[in-house]
């Protein structure tokens, strides 16, 4: 039994202008005390993943498929269900600080409100727990700090807040929705430093969320890679970078500009990102794939086995072809 | 190539007045130094990259070297006359040659004009007599220019994606077939794979029209890849200057290095085993900067002098330019 197994999940919207297709029969594994990596550019369904396994869904979305976690099935519960599991089993983190934390309360009362619920302390053993924690994600002077509302605190310290208040229940799987994006590079550093001793120290499970393959490289056990809501390429963090085998993940990783290299000019993946609204038919990537075969159009490619240990892609293209 | 300078920034200020909460309307405004003493030169073809993390002046920057932010005091020399002092009409006139491109594809076009129109409007502004026709054979010409399809040119904003937004404000810049461009982080809302398009675009229209760029962006890489030359801006104030690749190979000043250190590089092997270079704490404010050094509260190699005395920019072997007490 896997710690956290998604299987053939689908989320869909119902809008006006018809169905959007967000994700589309997503299945993946994640080991107990790992972190897994889910990289895709904007609206490749890496949010509405995790949204639906945490049923954050907007009221017009739904999903359909299997999450069990420790082998208990999670994925539409109804909400008093949930609400067990939040937090104290799963508890997330979220891109914008500032309006993912209440500007009306301050931050003991916020992080307080955590214990108080799930774990029935009393206020003041709750906001003593709530400073220890503080004080663990590395926030100076906690005990004067915890009286502040959040805008008073620097992006940086907000999303040190969020972590600690993520923590407070002691969650097995922590999922981080594009944790740093909003940060400068140097307290990127900092932040994505914290988390991984986090991980060593609390032995939690990390979902991590980016769309930047620099901070998926020096962070993760594992990375799934999505493109139009479907995974193109599964592997170890090492594998993938190494000897990517999905002609997305290819073009992906030479369209970055790294610093350490000098190269005359970037490569492109050609064209624009898919329109969701369309029903996705063949292979969504394959509109700007310069491997496109006539099948790719016509038929979904599945996720098989790419030869090493717990390598998959979803390729017609043959890997030996895409060198 | 000639490498002629076009343009001379000197010493510029940027200060801005800020009310906090207990002012009363009599009471001494506060300072905010924005851009605190910059002075560069820009050679002909060349593109100067600014790099630094959120308020540290890059925006103002730009917008002051064309008049867009009152400046305090400094000079900026475009081929040699000051654009600070110009009249209204003259400033026009140099207006034309200096274009920009904002970071916000969709919000800086006007969603209720076509995009032809859009693109045409810089050139109706500033040529009033140009014919429907030369406009639209001009409008035409620059989106085959940064590919966009012809037919589009009916088309309204929000009917394009990202990546093809900032394509139609770089036609827009181009129409007026400027000598410089100021780029003010022209691909931080864009996609891996859009980005890469838009920063290949920028670099083939400079080969062919000979412009010379001024690159702003928070990301290293980007920068390093399009610039020749850096310029790192601290708290308002430039901590260094070199070539772009000097500066990766052999940063010099602390807040450069641990700048770069930070910036994760796509490869396991070299992010797991890299040594870190942590900055502690948060940004001081801009309102009551640190004395002397501005990076000293901050710094791994903090002295005692460095509160006390603000130390010159040097130069030291090719043109690599450092504020530090204790580099070189």
């Amino acid at each position: 039994m896997s710690f956290l197994e998604v299987n053939n999940l689908s989320v869909e919207f119902n809008t006006a202008d018809g169905i959007v297709r967000a994700v589309n029969n997503v299945s993946f594994t994640l080991d107990k005390g790992k972190i897994l990596a889910i990289v895709g550019e904007s609206g490749s369904g890496k949010s509405q993943t995790v949204f639906a396994m945490m049923g954050l869904l907007d009221q017009n979305g739904y999903a359909t498929g299997s999450v069990r976690f420790e082998g208990e099935e999670i994925l539409n519960l109804s909400i008093s269900e949930l609400n067990l599991i939040r937090s104290e089993k799963i508890a997330m983190i979220f891109q914008d600080t500032m309006t993912s934390l209440n500007p009306y309360m301050k931050v003991s009362e916020q992080m307080a409100e955590v214990l108080i619920h799930h774990k029935g302390l009393s206020k003041t053993e709750a906001i003593k727990q709530s400073i220890t924690m503080l004080d663990a994600v590395q926030i100076p002077e906690p005990r004067n700090l915890i009286r502040m509302y959040p805008h008073e605190f620097s992006g940086g310290m907000r999303q040190r807040v969020m972590i600690a208040m993520s923590l407070l229940c002691n969650p097995k799987l922590l999922i981080a929705d594009e944790p740093t994006t909003a940060l400068d590079v140097t307290v990127q550093a900092q932040i994505m430093h914290l988390l991984s001793d986090i991980q060593k120290e609390f032995g939690t499970s990390i979902i991590l969320i980016t769309h930047d393959l620099g901070v998926v490289a020096g962070n993760s056990d594992k990375t799934l890679v999505m493109y139009g809501g479907q995974v193109m390429e599964v592997a170890k963090t090492e594998l993938i970078y190494a000897k990517p085998t999905h002609p997305y993940t290819q073009g992906l990783i030479s369209a970055v500009p790294r610093l350490d290299d000098n190269a005359e000019k970037l490569k492109t993946i050609q064209g624009n990102p898919p329109d969701a609204m369309l029903d996705p038919v063949g292979c969504p990537f394959s509109p700007r794939c310069k491997f496109s075969k006539d099948i790719c159009s016509t038929q979904t490619p599945e996720l098989l086995g790419a030869g090493e240990n717990d390598h998959f892609r979803a390729c017609h293209v043959a890997f030996e072809e895409l060198l | 190539m000639n490498h002629e300078t076009i343009m001379q920034v000197e010493n510029l200020k940027v200060h801005f007045d800020v009310s906090s909460e207990g002012d009363m309307p009599w009471t001494k405004r506060k300072k905010l130094q924005a851009v605190n003493g910059v002075s560069f030169e820009l050679k002909s073809g060349e593109t100067l990259g600014i790099v630094g993390e959120s308020g540290c002046g890059k925006s103002t920057l730009a917008r002051a070297i064309i008049s867009m932010v009152p400046v305090e005091t400094g000079r900026v020399l475009w081929f040699g006359k000051d654009l600070l002092e110009l009249q209204k009409i003259e400033m026009r006139k140099h207006r034309r040659e200096i274009q920009m491109i904002f970071q916000d594809p969709l919000a800086s076009l006007n969603p209720r004009m076509t995009i032809g129109e859009i693109i045409a409007e810089p050139l109706k502004t500033h040529y009033p007599k140009t014919s429907k026709a030369d406009i639209k054979a001009r409008v035409e010409d620059v989106m085959n220019k940064v590919g966009l399809l012809e037919n589009l040119i009916n088309r309204y904003p929000h009917e394009f994606s990202g990546g093809q937004c900032q394509r139609i404000g770089i036609a827009r810049a181009l129409i007026l077939k400027p000598k410089l461009i100021i780029c003010d982080e022209p691909v931080s809302a864009l996609d891996v794979s859009i980005q890469a398009q838009v920063i290949n675009l920028l670099m083939e229209l400079q080969n062919e029209m000979g412009l010379t760029l001024i690159f702003i962006a928070h990301d290293l890489s980007i920068v390093k890849h399009i610039s020749n030359k850096i310029m790192v801006l601290y708290l308002g104030n430039m901590v260094e200057m070199a070539n772009s690749v000097d500066i990766y190979i052999d940063p010099l000043h602390p807040y450069t290095q641990a700048l770069i250190s930070a910036v994760p590089i796509p490869d396991p092997k070299i992010e797991k085993n890299k040594e870190l270079i942590l900055i502690k704490g948060d940004l001081p404010s801009p309102i009551n900067p640190p004395s002397g050094c501005v990076f000293r509260t901050r710094c791994q190699k903090v002295q005692d002098i460095c509160a006390k005395e603000k130390p010159a920019m040097n130069t030291l072997k090719d043109d690599h330019m450092v504020a530090c007490h204790f580099s070189g």
